[in-house]
């Protein structure tokens, strides 16, 4: 009989971690960041129909980066568990915190017990009531790590790059124009990314109940080009 | 509580509902009740016109012989083109709304696209067709839907029976116990090629008279300041008529009427 090989824990998680990076790190990445009348998400995304960034509940998005139907399911689950919490208590008690953790509680679970880690890195954010203060925005990674991040980040490959630029370009009080230009520079680098290239959305401060709001494609090239 | 996570066979896709029962949080049901213990709601009518659809119902619900709310919605916002008016028992019509509007924009959410008006309305009729139990112990529900049609880019109302039957009509509906004087009233003032104004004049007056013939219907109530409930929903969406506009249109029909009773 043969006996199994014996793996040291520290070398399967290394293994695990190994393997989940370099799925995300084949993918696009996409930032958010904050600015003077919400959130807003720029991604790296050729696909006009396929989408990295959505809509969970009426101060919330969620995006995604790495394995598109790993994601695509926590999404749908994002939605649903933030749908029934609403009806089943008020929609005052949805919000992205708790949010966050579910999803943190399910992406550890998968990675330390799961057949293969999950692929993704996600991010969920929120548009506070009030002001700047406010609002959140949470990185959680394919290990269920939660690091909750004040202006702005970057989920992807090459996230650290992507990362210093951003905040070498963040000031407080930017604009839509300029957070989306400065989101597009960032995650392009050497490159300029055209609008067709990025898929935009913001969470905006206002009066309406839905916060969360899809740019054109037009609309983002005029951001872009001013 | 964990996120609800489906293997792939047994997803519940998307349907709020099949979702609801699947995760456990149960329906209500109405059990050994008599009707008349429970509220109940009643005129509520649509027409179309132009540019689109009004919708309006009175603010009365009753117990039997008592009026038990003055200030009941039976006419609300269903998404950002279309409204759902109830008659019937205002409980389980109540939560039927909200069930409705959940499973509106839960749809839009997961599948990323809305549904066609079309589909919102069969939609309703699955609702309305789950309440059988209620309804047969006298405590249905009997929504209308009205809403704009992008797609066709034009108003389109519905009426349903208490089976869920739907049925779509070209001019107006209304429903409720006032819905055979207001149905009349639209039926006698209803052009084609009504504006705006004409339209929701045209709600107002209908709402009028069958409060003034209907007991369970109630007027405007100039006292509290308390209005029908009327909203326009044209290309731009659903927009609720302010109460001070609906003051202007109720005080020429008292104008009206004093008139011709002098």
């Amino acid at each position: 009989m043969s006996m199994p090989y014996y793996v040291a824990p520290e070398q399967a998680m290394k293994d695990r971690a190994d393997f989940a990076r370099k799925g995300i790190a084949r993918g696009r990445g996409l930032v958010a960041l904050r600015h003077s009348g919400g959130v807003v998400i720029v991604a790296e995304n050729a696909s006009q129909s396929l989408r990295k960034v959505s809509e969970i509940y009426d101060r919330i998005a969620f995006a995604g980066v790495g394995k598109y139907n790993e994601f695509d399911q926590l999404r749908v689950a994002g939605i649903r568990q933030a749908e029934l919490t609403g009806y089943q208590y008020s929609r005052d008690d949805v919000d992205a915190r708790t949010l966050a953790n579910d999803y943190a509680q399910l992406l550890g679970n998968s990675f330390t017990h799961g057949m293969k880690p999950m692929e993704v890195e996600i991010l969920v954010a929120e548009v506070g009531l009030s002001g700047v203060g406010d609002d959140q925005i949470f990185h959680i990674m394919y290990d269920g790590t939660v690091v909750d991040h004040d202006d702005a980040c970057a989920l992807g490959g090459d996230a650290d790059a992507v990362t210093a630029r951003l905040a070498e370009g963040f000031a407080e009080g930017l604009d839509l124009a300029g957070a989306v230009a400065l989101g597009a520079s960032a995650l392009g680098g050497e490159r300029t990314l055209s609008a067709a290239e990025v898929e935009v959305a913001t969470l905006e401060r206002g009066e309406d109940r839905r916060c969360f709001r899809r740019l054109a494609s037009d609309e983002v090239s005029n951001l872009l080009g001013a | 509580m964990a996120l609800p996570v489906f293997e792939s066979g047994d997803d519940p896709g998307t349907d709020f509902a099949r979702l609801l029962s699947r995760t456990g949080v149960a329906q209500p049901s109405a059990v050994g009740l008599r009707p008349e213990d429970i509220p109940h709601a009643t005129t509520c009518v649509a027409l179309r016109f132009d540019g689109g659809v009004v919708m309006g119902g009175d603010r009365r619900a009753t117990s039997g012989h008592l009026i038990s709310h003055r200030s009941m919605e039976k006419v609300v916002q269903a998404d950002s083109h279309s409204g759902v008016a109830i008659a019937g028992a205002a409980g389980p019509a109540v939560e039927m709304i909200k069930l409705f509007q959940v499973q509106l924009e839960y749809y839009e959410k997961v599948q990323g696209t809305a549904l066609s008006l079309e589909g919102k309305a069969n939609q309703l009729s699955s609702l309305v067709r789950s309440n059988l139990p209620g309804a047969m112990q006298g405590m249905g529900v009997v929504p209308i839907f009205a809403g704009y049609d992008q797609r066709r880019e034009t108003g389109r109302l519905w009426d349903y029976d208490l089976l869920g039957g739907r049925y779509e009509e070209r001019d107006h509906v209304a429903t409720g116990s006032g819905s055979l004087h207001a149905g009349t009233v639209m039926k006698m003032g209803f052009r084609t090629r009504l504006d705006r104004d004409a339209a929701v004049a045209l709600i107002c007056r209908s709402l009028w008279e069958a409060a003034e013939a209907d007991s369970a219907t109630g007027g405007p109530d100039m006292v509290r300041g308390i209005f029908p409930i009327v909203a326009v929903i044209d290309g731009e969406g659903w927009n609720r008529v302010t109460d001070s506009e609906l003051e202007t249109v109720f005080n020429g029909i008292v104008a009206s009427a004093r008139e011709s009773s002098s």
